[in-house]
């Protein structure tokens, strides 16, 4: 499988470097640092082969983690290994995850190495998990003295419910629902949508006793079309495809589209989906760059919100390109503040809150600047970056939620909507 | 053969006293009784090793902290075994009691299953067979955790080694594990077996219906990476009909759902195997779709660009095979401004294949869209887009033409190149259809640089001579600079004018005549001239003929250059999520087996470890030329006397049999029969001195010191794979030598040895080596005897101590450094009186350090041990707390001696070692440890 691992910064050093098989030596991997990452030749290829020795590499922000194997691996496991040994190493350091915490904390990431591969074959990559038995400066003796709690947590590992530990109890028993939606949208000059889709997750927050199974049901036309007791009008969504959590009974869900699970204990991803039909797309935008003299850019910009009156956007950020030789910006908005962010080479349109159903506009004259070399400007897209909190994109709603334990408890339930903007791009 | 000098420049000087200095510390800190600060000074070690320095030298100290009580500290002392137990065998030998301990503590499973996990690391052959019984125990614990860390422990010793893991049976009791009732252990079990299959070639995962339902029942309960085990085990299976296909399938397709992309992927390459089983078009088509969706999850944006990338890659042989499973989502396949370009050609490369009559005018519209952007490459496999576009589909050649006119009107010069070069297939495709644009063309001709824009163009003037009115004058420019032009260009402008000629014979005869002339006199490509003396024999004898033959019709280009072959496709699809389906080639094309590996020199493994920064050496500064010596014996049987001398008895019966199969080759019967009476005369002395030593002097096991994929220095050869060991045979030190041949055809013979320099001053007694020649396939044993009267090299032996060696044969000459133990150079002469020792003991210049040995030893087979291998009880006496010492001194062939004082405690043995120099301890400590266990 994986013939070792290391972390690597910009700078092709390396700072951490564990060897799983001995088909690899340490300057095969200065060659690959000398080579690709110094000369940043690494942004070509995650997955190159020289010399018969495959590097497989992601990068998370400065930090470059490198899978090496010489035999054709499953390179789809791989990488999604890699990228959750980096949210194990974030759950470690606060959500950081850079140089510094690496060379404070190695002997840590030795420790959590040896035990989420064995000779190169993922074993364990659950955060939570291993947090109970790996710490910072070592777990406490007690742990390690009481022979009961080692079994449950050796039981809990390779247990079919490795996700939750038994015994749990909580005076009072709550749980939270989040449904977020990013929605993705690539919208052409002419204002065609060329494509729109809802990336989706439902996240879970419980604080519930003992072993309880919890079912959700939602507004999913596959679901209704089961439930024969709705009518035409109402036949709900259709998700594309939903992804789950470990936890969640495949088998069952395929038979009768109810999502059944235990929960973990705790803070955690329910499951994703993808909807790409029948969006609800937040914001019309109208953008007209004109050219009105030589060296003089104007741009006339309107975004009309297209939801419900009583909902209100927050925290909207339109970004507006500009060319990199903009030198005075002069912008007149009717809402919120607009201004030129050189490093971003754009105009940056901040609006604290948006009501639904409103039309705003911004009016911007940019003196461009003589350049020596004639380059072309590569217009990017205009970006927008929002939240809209009681709202979903895809028009999903969560129809039901029990919780059912043996010993019969009440629980408190929460349930929350927001939608926010991912990737969502008018072409200019 | 020359040594590179060690640096001694100042700076490096004090450098090295500087590290020195640190390099105490550590040890002084390992040796303190407070876990905090054992705790930081491996810290320190550690981080010395990640950042590639030496360290081993620390190895003594560090392995005495295996036994401590604290978790976490032995982590980090496993961590650096694991390191380094690779060069120093010897010394990780003597872990193994600890490992035995731990493996088999009652109370804590983290920790049985630490000491099994890392035991397997320590790939040495010579410790596999220790680990055998406690890993035997931890298949059958009851802890789950401990079972599924021993299924993987299991087939990493395979890799090390597997005559031994088979012959205890243990193949068979991983089999079983299969049968554990837990879910992980299953995973681990079938992963194991997975990768024992792979080195051992044949079949260890008997996949029937049987065992397919454990896996498929194990794949409901364990964590996502089991279940990718599970899948790709199943992957293999080949079902008896559709029925059970079928049945397959329906537990497989849930699996789709899952969160991890290895999980999904694993599933694909299931579901496309097994759909081929199946009859029923209709499941075949409700199946099918069921992929679509999860895959085009896969590329939702904000997914990792690196796993969007994998899954691009896969999409794209899946459509090949089963186009129906993604036909109408092209949009998910347009590219984002913020895509990495290696997505970028990657959707291109969909785009493409996904074009067709309906969505042309879609895809052409995006596709115009990137011509625009400013990545080169981008743009330039965009442009190629449109011509594949083109050519694949007819009815929207037109289409994809006019979107290349509007490329060209751009005058930006890649986009223009690459036009040209697309537009020529088109032209190739299309004879004579989209003529109208050939007035574009032809006004980009200066900006033209790239060799193959260039011969594109040249071949569209040549091809449309007739309607391009300036075609001789055009042709004329670019035929000046004939000579300067890359071959593929000079090639075009020779066809061209020769189309000329034909066409249009008043316009071209000067030009063509000028031309060939050029083309058979001044040119060295002889491609190029032999065309060009064809060419002008056709135009005399034959003009009209040449005319035929020059404009004869052309075999038409599709598409399907871009087409994987189904053979290929079929392969690929088996391997879907894997790196093959990436690289798009077979895996055994870019595959090295586990084992060659292994196999590679010693040289690469220490070079692995030390780096080329060799700053903590902890070598003082003031070093004058005392010696020592220690050994390195790396991952080989530990193999005994009469082992050896059974070999050597095969070897014989095997010449014998050479001896008749050679009857008919008289020439050299003769001399080989003379040589093996040589070696048989050599042997006998040899047999009589180890005959009343046998059970004296420990065997050294032999070490691979040459890899028979290491070529000789002259590069000539490779295939003699050398062993050797340093051995001491009564007061003889004899180098036992062993070659096999790997050839197929080669034979080696004549062998020649000469040392290099070294500290001892060693040398053979002879430089030729009584062998007889080794054939292609067999395997010769040889000895050469060693004397101490050689030139001395004045530096210090490093360690693991080891010799360079020259060694010649028939074919080349080999460069193989052999590792020596100190064991072997004991002198069984000169011993130390008691007064000596105490003279010694009190003298200045000794330096003097405590060791702990992990061995628990009864004192009297100590003695026994230590006395057979010349290091002498001189006395035993009471300390002033009335702890018993016993004395103990050898002395080295070159006169030094070596004191140790040993007092004996129920689990260990401490040791004061007295040497005339710091370097000699690690070397005398390891000497020790080697007599004592592998004695």
């Amino acid at each position: 499988m994986i013939s070792s691992l290391s972390f690597i910064n910009q700078k092709g050093e390396i700072l951490i470097y564990r060897v799983y098989k001995d088909d690899i030596n340490r300057n095969e991997i200065i060659q690959f640092c000398a080579k690709m990452i110094a000369t940043k030749e690494n942004k070509e290829s995650p997955i190159i082969n020289i010399d018969q020795t495959s590097f497989i590499h992601i990068s998370i922000k400065d930090i470059i983690i490198l899978a090496t194997t010489k035999i054709d691996v499953n390179v789809a496991m791989v990488l999604e290994f890699l990228y959750q040994l980096t949210k194990i190493c974030k759950a470690y350091f606060q959500g950081n995850l850079d140089e510094n915490c690496i060379r404070k904390s190695f002997v840590l990431i030795y420790e959590i190495l040896d035990e989420v591969l064995d000779y190169g074959i993922p074993q364990i990559a659950d955060a939570n998990l291993l947090q109970k038995f790996i710490q910072e400066g070592g777990i406490q003796q007690e742990t390690t003295i009481n022979i009961e709690r080692l079994r449950q947590l050796t039981y809990t590992l390779t247990g079919a419910i490795s996700w939750r530990p038994a015994g749990l109890y909580y005076e009072k028993n709550e749980i939270y629902l989040d449904i977020i939606e990013s929605v993705n949208l690539l919208i052409s000059r002419k204002g065609t949508v060329l494509r729109s889709e809802v990336v989706g997750s439902i996240e879970l927050r419980s604080k519930l006793t003992g072993m309880p199974e919890c079912q959700i049901g939602m507004n999913d036309k596959l679901l209704m079309g089961k439930q024969a007791r709705y009518n035409k009008q109402n036949s709900g969504i259709t998700i594309d495809d939903m992804k789950f959590h470990a936890c969640v009974g495949l088998p069952k869900f395929e038979k009768d589209r109810i999502i059944t699970f235990i929960p973990p204990d705790g803070h955690f991803q329910l499951m994703s989906y993808r909807i790409s039909e029948n969006i609800n797309i937040p914001f019309k935008v109208n953008a007209f760059y004109s050219e009105i003299r030589e060296n003089k850019l104007e741009i006339r910009l309107k975004i009309k919100s297209i939801y419900d009156q009583n909902i209100y956007g927050t925290n909207i950020i339109v970004k507006i390109p500009v060319p990199k030789n903009s030198v005075n910006v002069i912008s007149a908005s009717s809402i919120g503040k607009a201004k030129h962010e050189v490093e971003e080479q754009s105009v940056i349109w901040r609006i604290k809150k948006l009501q639904g159903d409103v039309e705003i506009s911004l009016n911007c004259e940019i003196q461009l600047g003589l350049t020596t070399r004639e380059e072309v400007w590569s217009k990017p897209p205009l970006k927008i970056e929002f939240q809209i909190p009681m709202f979903t994109a895809s028009g999903l709603r969560v129809r039901f939620l029990k919780v059912m334990e043996k010993s019969g408890y009440r629980t408190n339930k929460w349930i929350k909507y927001l939608t926010k903007g991912g990737e969502y791009q008018h072409r200019l | 053969m020359s040594r590179p000098s060690a640096s001694t420049s100042s700076s490096s000087r004090s450098s090295r006293s500087r590290y020195g200095k640190e390099v105490k510390e550590l040890q002084d800190a390992l040796n303190q009784n407070k876990i905090e600060s054992k705790r930081d000074a491996i810290r320190k070690i550690i981080d010395a090793m990640t950042r590639g320095k030496d360290v081993s030298m620390l190895f003594p100290d560090v392995a005495k902290n295996m036994e401590t009580s604290n978790l976490e500290l032995k982590k980090l002392v496993y961590l650096y075994i694991i390191n380094y137990a690779k060069i120093m065998p010897d010394l990780a030998v003597m872990a193994v009691n600890s490992f035995r301990k731990d493996a088999r503590d009652k109370t804590n499973p983290f920790l049985r299953a630490l000491a099994i996990r890392t035991m397997g690391c320590i790939r040495v052959k010579l410790i596999t067979e220790y680990l055998l019984d406690p890993l035997k125990e931890s298949i059958k614990d009851e802890d789950s955790y401990v079972r599924k860390t021993a299924a993987i422990c299991i087939s990493k010793l395979y890799d090390v080694s597997p005559e031994l893991i088979e012959e205890q049976g243990l193949l068979k009791l991983l089999e079983n594990l299969l049968n554990d009732g837990n879910a992980m252990v299953v995973a681990n079990a079938v992963c194991a077996l997975l990768i024992v299959q792979e080195s051992k070639g044949t079949t260890m995962l008997q996949l029937n219906p049987y065992t397919i339902q454990k896996i498929l029942t194990a794949m409901n309960e364990c964590n996502e990476w089991g279940v990718i085990y599970c899948l790709d085990a199943l992957a293999m299976y080949i079902p008896e009909d559709g029925k059970e296909a079928e049945a397959i399938l329906e537990r497989v397709s849930p699996r789709l759902n899952h969160n991890n992309p290895g999980v999904v992927l694993s599933a694909c390459k299931i579901m496309m195997k097994f759909l081929d089983y199946l009859q029923n078009p209709e499941t075949i088509r409700q199946n099918a779709l069921k992929m679509t969706a999860p895959l085009i999850s896969l590329l939702s944006l904000g997914k990792e660009p690196e796993i969007q990338y994998v899954a691009l890659k896969n999409i794209n042989l899946i459509i090949q095979k089963r186009p129906i499973i993604i036909e109408k989502d092209i949009k998910v396949f347009f590219c984002n401004f913020n895509d990495p370009i290696y997505i970028k050609l990657q959707k291109l490369e969909v785009l493409s294949k996904l074009a067709n009559n309906d969505n042309i005018q879609q895809i052409l519209h995006e596709l115009k869209e990137y011509t625009q952007e400013v990545d080169v490459e981008f743009v330039r496999k965009s442009v190629r887009t449109i011509g594949r576009c083109a050519i694949k589909l007819e009815k929207a050649a037109e289409k994809c033409v006019t979107a290349l006119w509007e490329c060209l009107k751009t005058k930006v010069n890649y986009v223009v190149m690459e036009s040209i070069i697309v537009i020529r297939d088109i032209f190739r495709k299309y004879p004579r259809k989209y003529e109208m644009i050939l007035k574009d063309l032809c006004e980009n001709l200066k900006s033209i640089e790239d060799p193959e824009a260039k011969a594109s163009m040249i071949w569209i003037i040549g091809e449309y001579v007739d309607t391009i009115e300036n075609a001789d004058s055009l042709l004329g420019n670019f035929s000046e600079n004939f000579k300067d032009e890359p071959a593929n260009v000079q090639h075009q402008i020779l066809v061209a004018v020769m189309k000329l000629f034909l066409q249009r014979p008043n316009d071209g005869k000067e030009l063509i005549h000028n031309l060939l002339k050029t083309a058979t006199i001044e040119c060295e490509n002889p491609d190029l001239r032999d065309r060009a003396y064809i060419y002008w024999r056709m135009l005399s004898t034959d003009p009209e003929l040449a005319k035929k033959i020059v404009f004869t019709e052309r075999p038409t280009i599709s598409d399907s250059s871009y087409t994987i072959e189904n053979e290929l496709l079929d392969k690929l699809i088996e391997n879907i999520g894997n790196l093959s389906s990436v690289y798009t080639k077979k895996p055994e094309s870019f595959v090295k087996k586990l084992r060659d590996v292994l196999n590679s020199k010693i040289a690469d493994k220490i070079d692995d470890v030390y780096d080329q920064d060799q700053l903590m050496e902890g070598r003082p500064e003031d070093y004058s030329d005392q010696q020592g010596g220690s050994s390195n014996i790396n991952e080989n049987n530990y193999e005994t006397s009469s082992q050896i001398q059974s070999q050597i008895q095969q070897s014989q019966v095997q010449q014998v049999t050479q001896k008749i199969d050679l009857l008919d080759l008289d020439e050299n019967q003769p001399q080989q029969q003379q040589s093996q009476q040589q070696q048989q005369q050599q042997q006998l002395p040899t047999q009589q001195i180890q005959q009343p030593n046998q059970f004296q002097n420990i065997k050294i096991p032999f070490a691979e010191v040459l890899n028979s994929n290491t070529p000789g220095s002259q590069a000539q050869i490779q295939g003699l794979q050398i062993e050797a060991a340093f051995q001491k045979y009564g007061d003889k030190i004899v180098l036992d030598l062993k070659f096999t041949n790997k050839t197929q055809d080669k034979t080696f013979s004549a062998f020649g040895i000469k040392f290099n320099k070294n500290p001892f001053k060693l040398q053979p007694d002879a430089i030729e080596i009584q062998c007889q020649p080794v054939f292609p396939g067999s395997t010769q044993i040889a000895q050469s005897s060693i004397n101490t009267n050689g030139p001395a090299l004045e530096e210090p032996p490093q360690m693991p101590y080891k010799i360079q060696v020259a060694l010649k044969t028939n074919l080349d000459v080999f460069y193989i450094f052999i590792p020596m133990s100190l064991s072997v150079l004991f002198s069984n002469t000169a011993s130390i009186t008691q007064q000596k020792f105490i003279e010694l003991s009190q003298a200045q210049n000794m330096a003097r350090k405590q060791e702990v040995l992990q061995i628990q030893i009864d004192p009297l087979k100590m003695k026994e041990k230590l006395e057979r291998n010349y290091f002498f009880l001189i006395g035993v006496r009471k300390d002033e707390r009335g702890v018993e010492l016993l004395s103990y001194a050898a002395t080295l062939v070159n006169g030094m001696p070596l004191l140790v004082n040993v007092i004996h405690t129920p689990t260990a043995i401490n040791l004061q070692l007295q040497v005339p120099h710091p370097t000699l301890m690690p070397l005398l400590y390891q000497a020790i440890g080697f007599i004592l266990t592998l004695n």
